[in-house]
């Protein structure tokens, strides 16, 4: 396997080059276009990144951090404060009330300011004149103290009606003027947020639907405390989950967020397969798809498609279509048998029914014919064969492709396993040989390169299962099939014996086969996003999105 | 600590034995600031003429910030009310015991509010999912999701597994 060495002269003066950095497989290739690859900007500023040859198997994509995702919730409120002229607490409310969608509620806010005010629980419904809609909210908010204190004129001892408390005069009110004092407010406002994690809290009042604005409830919760934290908390959260350019990282405890407005409709994930990174520092970078909740790379297949193949893999189906397609019944009390071995002539271990496993007629009736059934071309028998071949012949199918997928699953975990049993070989030839450890560390670049590749070479299976047959498919699996067998090539020079003599020799036979390898990978994910792009693929089911 | 709740308590409680029970509702005991019995009927044109039910409050030390427990009390002596909202076990779907409970709620406003629930009934019969929720349900009636449909006092529930 060693003897292919078509692909190397280009690259030899590149990989003489060892200062580059060896652990992202991604800047492997020397095509300069690969420098947009830089996580340069996830900073807190906005700029878009210039991705000028971005390829077609990569999505635009932006990782936010908790801050940035902040500033840009305050600006969606800025905005609509700006343009309704209320303040920031009302626009939080009113954009809230419509799940941040503010081209809706521009249009709603335009057509009726007073009802949407009253629908987001801005202003109490009928006493309220329309024109105290925007203004409503202001009384509640206006004193930073939280307990507004009761009106000059009225010096009256105040009773909460939910305490009984009548020992203090100060009491709270959203817009409605509903009075609470601030202890019950309080118990409320926080039981709600860490209770019911809710963030529009109604006032009090039984019926009532007015909603606590922001600094209302800062306040009644006092600086610093945990609950008003979570409060925001919510907030941002209910902002993330409503905007359909913003998803959360899944990976645990990560608190970067993904802006990806390529991917905001379903329709767009008929043609890109939107894998994201996030902007967190960590190793292996947090990979995920932004269309599903499939937590890896499923490039190149679609979401749609990758879901369904996951489905079918869980699913017992194929258990039963083995079931079916290898055993039958006894005609006599049903039991399931599975022929394996012997002649036709079956008797039942349960009941002892004896039967011709080719006619599943009885057995007596075959007279002294042992070893031929006689009756095996009568019609009955002739259609329970073919049914059972069709069902075989589609298990066979399926297992051709998901034994493929499992075993390239498989594979990248042992190569991974053999990487960890070659890297200790390599630390020892370090000290017994001259090599630097930046000069050992081109397996682990192989190595990182075969496991990408092989999840590639993975849902490449999965999508080629559902494929229908065409041109197009036999162009696919031709560069499936050279990506599988540059693979399988860098995977065996993988597991070669490591000597320190022969070290250079192979180092650079690993090296060139390694960015032959990362090439074919290329070839594969473009043309196949290519494709969808183009609408060349055809299914032989119904996807999703597909007519 | 259990001042608000118990505060609050012993207000409504002298407000009671000051004012009285609304027509119908008669407190058979509250002698703690836990768990409180009364007794209920309909008057006037009903279906439940002459039928008196008891009514158990349980509180815990967030009221009224949460809802009370009610339910019909079911012993020997006593059972609850055959109605679509109410199961054999005296377990009540009323949505002003759940999401629509309100602070500023009282036990006598919903020993009101379940009298004029039985009052306005027109079918004396079981909820649609009353066997199995009786087989299952919890012991603290606070403990199940109901789903209330339509008018604010129509329901089924649905069963909350709380492990």
């Amino acid at each position: 396997m060693s003897s292919d060495y078509e692909y190397s002269d280009e690259d030899v003066d590149y990989y003489d080059d060892e200062d580059e950095d060896m652990l992202s497989p991604q800047d492997d290739d020397s095509d300069p276009s690969d420098e947009e690859m830089d996580m340069d900007t996830f900073g807190d500023d906005f700029k878009v990144p210039q991705r000028a040859a971005r390829k077609s198997y990569e999505v635009e994509h932006e990782s936010l951090p908790q801050a940035a995702v902040v500033k840009l919730k305050a600006a969606d409120i800025e905005h609509i404060s700006g343009i309704f002229g209320v303040d920031a607490s009302t626009a939080s409310l009113l954009l809230r009330y419509m799940n941040w969608n503010k081209e809706r509620l521009i249009e709603k806010y335009m057509d009726n300011a007073s009802a949407v005010s009253v629908a987001a629980g801005i202003s109490p419904p009928p006493k309220a004149p329309a024109s105290s809609s925007a203004a409503g909210p202001e009384r509640s908010q206006g004193t930073s103290s939280g307990a507004r204190s009761a009106p000059a004129p009225k010096p009256e001892p105040f009773v909460c009606p939910i305490c009984f408390d009548d020992s203090q005069t100060a009491f709270s009110a959203l817009s409605c003027d509903h009075r609470f004092c601030a202890g019950c407010w309080n118990a409320y406002i926080t039981s709600k947020i860490r209770e019911e994690g809710e963030h529009a809290i109604r006032c009090m009042a039984e019926g009532c639907s007015t909603i606590a604005p922001d600094p209302f409830i800062h306040t009644a919760l006092g600086a610093g405390s945990a609950t008003r934290e979570r409060f925001n908390e919510l907030l941002v959260r209910h902002f993330v989950s409503s905007n359909p350019n913003l998803k959360y990282c899944p990976y645990p405890s990560c608190t970067y967020t993904v802006s990806c407005p390529a991917a905001a409709s379903k329709s767009a994930l008929t043609t890109i397969v939107p894998t994201v990174i996030c902007g967190a520092d960590a190793t292996p970078p947090h990979k995920f798809c932004f269309g599903c909740a499939i937590d890896s790379d499923h490039r190149p297949v679609i979401c749609g498609v990758a879901k369904m193949w996951l489905k079918k893999c869980r699913d017992d189906s194929e258990t039963a279509n083995w079931i079916k397609s290898n055993t039958k019944e006894c005609a006599k009390c049903q039991s399931t048998i599975e022929k394996n071995g012997g002649c036709n002539h079956m008797t039942c271990k349960k009941c002892k029914h004896e039967f011709c496993w080719v006619c599943m007629g009885p057995w007596s009736e075959h007279g002294t014919a042992w070893y031929s059934c006689n009756r095996y071309d009568e019609k009955a028998g002739v259609d329970a064969r073919d049914a059972q071949s069709r069902s075989r012949v589609s298990l066979e199918r399926y297992l051709h492709y998901y034994n493929r997928w499992a075993n390239h699953e498989q594979s990248a975990k042992l190569s991974l396993e053999l990487y960890n049993k070659t890297e200790k070989k390599m630390e020892e030839m370090q000290i017994t040989s001259e090599l630097t450890w930046i000069e050992v560390q081109f397996m682990k670049k192989a190595v990182d390169e075969v496991e990408k590749c092989r999840m590639t070479l993975k849902w490449t299976y999965a999508m080629a299962y559902y494929l229908e047959k065409s041109n197009e498919k036999e162009l696919f699996e031709d560069n499936q099939r050279d990506l599988e067998q540059a693979v399988e090539e860098l995977s065996e020079l993988l597991e070669s014996p490591i000597d320190a003599d022969a070290i250079s020799t192979l180092r650079q036979k690993v090296t060139d086969k390694a960015v032959y390898v990362s090439k074919r990978n290329e070839i594969m994910l473009e043309d196949t996003a290519k494709g969808f792009l183009e609408g060349r693929w055809t299914w032989n089911v119904s996807v999703e999105g597909f007519d | 600590m259990a001042s608000v709740s118990s505060r609050r308590l012993r207000k409504e409680l002298s407000e009671i034995h000051v004012e009285g029970c609304p027509c119908g509702i008669k407190l058979i005991s509250a002698d703690d600031f836990e768990t409180w019995f009364f007794s209920i009927e309909v008057l006037g044109e009903s279906l439940y003429q002459g039928e008196v039910f008891n009514l158990m409050f349980r509180f815990d030390a967030n009221y009224p910030i949460s809802s009370p427990a009610v339910q019909f009390v079911v012993d020997k002596d006593h059972q609850a009310p055959i109605h679509p909202h109410v199961y054999s076990n005296g377990h009540i779907c009323a949505s002003i015991l759940g999401t629509e409970w309100s602070p500023v709620l009282s036990v006598t406003a919903v020993c009101v509010t379940l009298q004029s629930m039985l009052a306005s009934c027109k079918a004396k019969e079981r909820p649609v999912d009353n066997d199995r929720y009786v087989r299952t349900a919890p012991d603290n009636p606070k403990k199940t999701r109901f789903q209330y449909h339509g008018e604010t006092i129509r329901s089924h529930a649905t069963q909350e597994n709380v492990s």
